[in-house]
């Protein structure tokens, strides 16, 4: 029973999803109704394939009891066998859930936001059919993530996730840099699944199977263990936007608002962190890996608090902030802590997809995404406005918001493992996650008050429009996600919660003993917030119209440009990669082909000359003939002798 | 003769006749109507060869390596003691289906368009002579039938290359012509260095070497590897097949690069590895360098092309790349991959080669500084164009990922620092065929149209749904259960190693 709602949870979003995308992707020029209709069964599909999963994630989560599993040979390959087959946890459900909720925000909210308004002068909502179908399948994809019993199933849902955000964030066509956005989302994540699909092959190939039980039970020598880890965090690196294969993520900010929620909170970031709990035991029993992680997370975090102090795009603010927050997940994870990672996503998940939907009604409102021509509008949308301020606080973790009983959790972690040597690495990893994370504590309080005080405190900067709270379509789904943004936190004193979210087959640490700790450890991480965001308020006091960035002085185009990393990337990878293409295209051209052309010319000019040898004049004619007939005479003689 | 033997019979004949019956027809269009029949007969002849005659699978010491489900073993020239001995197997039989299922499309297609240069029904006739050359190949068991039949495919290839192609035609079809001659003299050597030595031209008595010296294995492995490497092909033997595959026409193009290259790869594992496995041993190492050389080269000529056909031309070099890996590893995985991986290639290259062939038609070139904005004009082009790409690049779930990941799965699988840094280097090759095709698609499909493609019209014609939707319902079936191929070569391939690795 329990298998068969886990193997339906993906199926259905994702037939959904196939049957959208047979719909007209574009009305006909001879429809007068401007492919209404098909929009109309694209809308029903999208929304059924959402409420689908959500109500079969929800059951899920109400039956499950204890690790399940089900499974069936998929094909065998040589002696490797590939299984199909779900194994489900309290986890899974649990992430499902959080999943399917935001999907179905999504989809209800993008019929809303991607509709020909009165002022827009080229249809906006042009394809919508193959868009909500699309939405469909990302989301099927990650629950297949979610729910696979096998290595290939999981890479399956894996790699169609970076198709899909390919795909959304190259929809908008207005936008000049969406399809580069694109290619490099897919390409930059592919990158890291070369290392993905190595760690697979060598765990397979160890094991013998690829089935998820079957290779955490194998005893897997130390060296296969140290590097397949390694290969899958190149993999986990790349989804889960991890410092250095962070690069695709702000830039995916060209897909529409709803992907950006979609992407940043129920998908595609998700699954990196998600995959390394599922695939826990492997990592630490090879503590190497956990320390590499513990390094990329804290240095990701950092990096992605200061880049978001300096963008002046709001859409560009959060998705640094969304960079930050995966580094508090996987700092989670390097530290020893799954539970904690997973419940830092699962509110992170509700706070970002609230804050991306409240930043879409913003920019549809205003019609920008700068911040610097927003301003004031705390008055003209009052419902975005507390929405916003609801999602900032779970962010930045002010009590009792949803983020600050998660972040605390991470924190206490961290602190535990760096003061009492308590996780799988060395403590010095304990040391920077903590550090890293505490002064990250102070650093979003700061870029996420910015935030709030440049779009909506002070003097509207474009006079001319009339921003308006969103219509119901957009609200709803604001107002609903707002819920779980404030209150999912104090689901970690509700055992049933906590219980689900607990890790059976991974050695307890010595803080592990609950979600929530609420202790005199909570007093460090509550100042640091107090001064970040006094210090952009004292900033903000003095001079209301101006920029509080301007506090960085000369570092904020370095912050602004994310310390040039994409340059770095450009220089590095890119650049010797054409250059490299453009060689070996000129080497095969030249050489390879040079060398069967030649040799094609060679024969013929030889041809040519022998040809030309034999059209003689009678006299050198009859000398050749002659000399041959003597040479022949010659030749019979010698063998004459011979014998 | 039984059922099975009928049909092994019928899959040449029909075809065959199918050709005579095609030049006969006086008026062009029911003879286009009449080859498109007999295609179709060939198809409704090859499917249900996987039935029966699988009952002595169960492998047992003394069975040999190769053991057919039906065959036909006849006396041919008695006096040369060379035998018409046809058969089918799990190995060769996806081949077959594969086979007559391009042909039946590209015979269906021609009955929509015929390319510029020629007739219709010369063109259908040629088809249907190419596929009974591929299809003996693919069954033929006695080595002097394997090459005749070999040899059969070339020249009416050469025909519809230079009949029916682009401008520069005549000089790539010389090219493609000569080229693989050269490589055929290396099989016709290679297979008298086996027949001579051995004493019959049997592939199922010389499958596991059959007792040849190691000396001659070495010369005949060296021999033909060569002669299929040309066929598959396996840089740096490949530069006929770019200039072939931009100046051959649509239907030349999916059957030269769906099952033509097919021939190579199953030559190699059928007559080279099967007849000389020691020579494959030992020449396994220098074997899987080449491989995976094609696959990183192949995939950076593509990112620096600027024609589209010849990119895709390019894509099949290290697509091929990663079926020779898998030959190369000579594991039960790797073979497996490289089957499923010809397969998936013939589906998705021929589906990709019938788009840009569309493309090319619509437009009037096949430039990418000319292509852009496809999905303004014509979004289901585009989409069906952006879904074979990504099928190409190996999207897991769809039939190009078998092949290429368990060729990687299948050197990682072999161990020791060669093959595990040539599966490293293969899976790097997996990112640049992901880069070159994002690129195809971010030039041809998004943007702004260009004035190529701002006239294309939305539509698609019926006859070109017609060709295109069972290949992207097989790249989706195989992918979503490679169980399809994959279930009937497991015992053969077994079998196979169980030779090999003697």
């Amino acid at each position: 029973m329990t298998g068969l709602l886990g193997a339906l949870l993906p199926a259905v979003p994702l037939t959904a999803g196939l049957l959208g995308l047979l719909l007209p992707p574009a009305p006909r020029p001879d429809d007068t109704t401007g492919g209404a209709r098909a929009r109309q069964v694209a809308v029903a599909l999208g929304v059924a394939g959402a409420v689908g999963a959500l109500a079969l994630a929800v059951a899920l989560l109400v039956t499950v009891d204890g690790p399940t599993q089900t499974s069936t040979t998929w094909v065998d390959i040589g002696g490797l066998t590939v299984t199909l087959g779900v194994r489900l946890d309290g986890a899974a459900a649990l992430v499902a859930v959080a999943v399917t909720a935001v999907a179905l925000a999504v989809q209800v909210y993008s019929i809303g936001y991607l509709r020909r308004g009165p002022h827009d002068d080229i249809d906006v909502d042009h394809r919508y059919p193959p868009y909500a179908a699309q939405i469909s399948i990302f989301t099927g994809a990650m629950l297949l993530v979610v729910v696979a019993g096998d290595l290939i199933m999981l890479l399956v849902g894996w790699e169609v996730m970076g198709l899909c955000s390919y795909l959304l964030i190259a929809h908008d066509r207005r936008l000049a840099g969406a399809p580069a956005a694109a290619v490099k989302a897919f390409l930059v994540t592919r990158v890291g699944d070369v290392g993905f699909l190595l760690g697979i092959a060598l765990l397979g190939v160890s094991t013998g199977s690829f089935r998820i039980s079957d290779v955490l039970a194998h005893d897997h020598s130390g060296v296969t263990l140290t590097a397949a880890g390694l290969l899958l965090l190149a993999g986990v690196a790349g989804k889960s936007a991890q410092f250095p294969l962070h690069t695709w993520l702000p830039d995916a900010m060209a897909g529409p608002t709803p992907i950006s929620a979609l992407i940043h909170a129920a998908t595609m970031v998700a699954a990196g962190v998600y995959a390394v709990a599922r695939l826990y035991p492997l990592f630490t029993a090879a503590p190497v890996t956990l320390t590499v992680l513990g390094v990329l997370g804290a240095t990701t975090l950092l990096l992605g608090a200061l880049a978001a102090t300096a963008q002046d795009d709001i859409k560009r603010v959060l998705a640094w902030s969304t960079v930050s927050q995966l580094g508090y997940m996987t700092g989670a994870l390097a530290v020893g802590s799954p539970s904690a990672a997973l419940f830092h996503l699962l509110t992170h998940a509700a706070f970002k997809a609230l804050l991306f939907l409240a930043a879409g009604a913003v920019i549809h409102a205003v019609g920008t995404t700068l911040m610097s021509e927003m301003g004031g509008l705390r008055r003209s949308m009052p419902v975005t406005f507390w929405c916003t301020v609801v999602g900032l606080g779970a962010l930045v973790g002010v009590p009792p918001l949803a983020g600050f009983w998660s972040k605390d959790g991470v924190l206490t972690v961290a602190e535990s493992a760096a003061l009492e040597g308590t996780g799988p690495a060395p403590s010095w990893v304990g040391w920077i996650v903590w550090i890293a994370g505490l002064v990250g504590v102070a650093v979003t309080a700061w870029y996420a008050g910015r935030l709030l005080l440049r779009a909506f405190f002070g003097e509207p900067r474009l006079p001319l429009v009339t921003p308006h709270d969103p219509p119901a379509l957009l609200r709803w789904p604001v107002l609903l996600l707002a819920v779980p943004a404030a209150l999912l936190g104090l689901a970690g004193y509700v055992g049933a919660f906590a219980d689900r979210l607990r890790f059976p087959t991974v050695p307890v640490a010595g803080s592990e003993d609950g979600l929530v700790h609420l202790g005199p450890g909570v007093l460090l991480p509550l100042a640091l917030l107090v001064v970040g965001a006094g210090l952009v308020a004292l900033r903000w006091r003095r001079d209301p119209a101006g920029d509080p960035a301007s506090a960085l002085g000369p570092l904020r185009p370095v912050f602004a440009r994310a310390f040039r990393l994409d340059d770095v990337q450009h220089t590095l990878v890119v650049r010797p990669v054409r250059a490299l293409a453009r060689a070996a295209r000129t080497g095969d051209e030249v050489v390879v082909d040079g060398a069967v052309e030649g040799s094609g010319r060679a024969a013929s000019g030889l041809g040519g000359g022998l040809a030309a040898l034999h059209r003689a004049a009678l006299p050198r004619a009859a000398a050749g003939v002659l000399a041959g007939a003597l040479l022949i005479g010659l030749a019979a003689a010698l063998m004459g002798v011979v014998r | 003769m039984s059922v099975g033997q009928v049909l092994l019979v019928a899959v040449l004949a029909v075809p065959a006749l199918g050709a005579v019956a095609v030049a006969a027809t006086p008026r062009d269009r029911p003879a286009r109507l009449v080859g498109t029949v007999a295609a179709a007969l060939t198809l409704l002849a090859a499917v249900p060869l996987v039935f029966g005659g699988r009952s002595w699978v169960a492998w047992s010491a003394g069975a040999p390596a190769v053991r057919p489900w039906h065959q036909l073993d006849l006396p041919w020239v008695p006096g040369l003691d060379l035998r018409f001995h046809l058969g089918v197997d799990g190995i060769s039989w996806p081949l077959v289906v594969l086979t007559a299922l391009l042909t039946l499309l590209c015979c269906a297609y021609t009955m929509w368009r015929v390319p510029d240069g020629g007739s219709g029904r010369a063109l259908v006739a040629l088809l249907l002579v190419v596929e009974v050359g591929i299809l003996g190949t693919f069954l033929a068991l006695d080595l002097v039938l394997f090459f005749l039949f070999f040899e059969v495919v070339l020249l009416p290839m050469y025909a519809i290359i230079a009949g029916w192609g682009g401008a520069d035609r005549r000089r790539a079809a010389r090219k493609f012509a000569l080229y693989t001659l050269f490589g055929s003299v290396l099989l016709l050597v290679g297979v008298y260095v086996v027949v001579a030595a051995a004493g019959t031209a049997d592939v199922v008595a010389l499958t596991g070497g059959g007792g040849l010296s190691r000396g001659t294995q070495l010369v005949a492995f060296t021999l033909l590897a060569l002669a299929f490497a040309v066929k598959s092909p396996l840089w740096p033997l490949h530069s006929w097949l770019p200039d072939a595959h931009t100046q051959a026409p649509t239907v030349g193009s999916v059957v030269l690069a769906g099952v033509l290259l097919k021939m190579g790869t199953y030559g190699l594992i059928r007559v080279a590895v099967g007849v000389a496995p020691e020579g494959a041993r030992w020449a396994a190492p220098v074997l899987g360098v080449l491989a995976v050389a094609a696959i990183l080269v192949g995939s950076l000529v593509c990112l620096a092309q600027v024609d589209v056909k010849r990119l895709i031309a390019y894509s099949s070099v290290g697509h091929m790349g990663f079926v020779l890996l898998g030959v190369a590893t000579l594991t039960a995985t790797g073979i497996q991959a490289a089957l499923i991986g010809n397969v998936a290639h013939g589906v998705i290259t021929g589906l990709l080669f019938f788009l840009a062939g569309a493309v090319k038609d619509r437009t009037g070139t096949g430039t990418l500084a000319e292509l852009s904005g496809l999905r303004e004009t014509s979004p289901r082009l585009a989409g069906l164009l952006a879904f074979a790409a990504v099928a190409s690049l190996g999207l897991p779930g769809l039939a190009g990922f078998w092949g290429e990941a368990f060729a990687v799965v299948a050197a990682v699988q072999v161990g020791g620092p060669l093959w595990t840094t040539l599966g490293v280097l293969a899976a790097v090759g997996g990112a640049l065929t992901a880069a070159y095709l994002l690129r195809l698609l971010r030039q041809v499909t998004h943007g702004r149209p260009s004035p190529a493609v701002g006239g294309v019209g939305a539509g698609l014609a019926g006859a070109e749904l017609t060709a295109w939707v069972p290949l992207v319902l097989l790249a989706l079936a195989i992918g979503l259960a490679p169980a399809l191929v994959l279930g009937v070569a497991e015992a053969p391939v077994d079998a196979l190693i169980g030779v090999v690795r003697r």
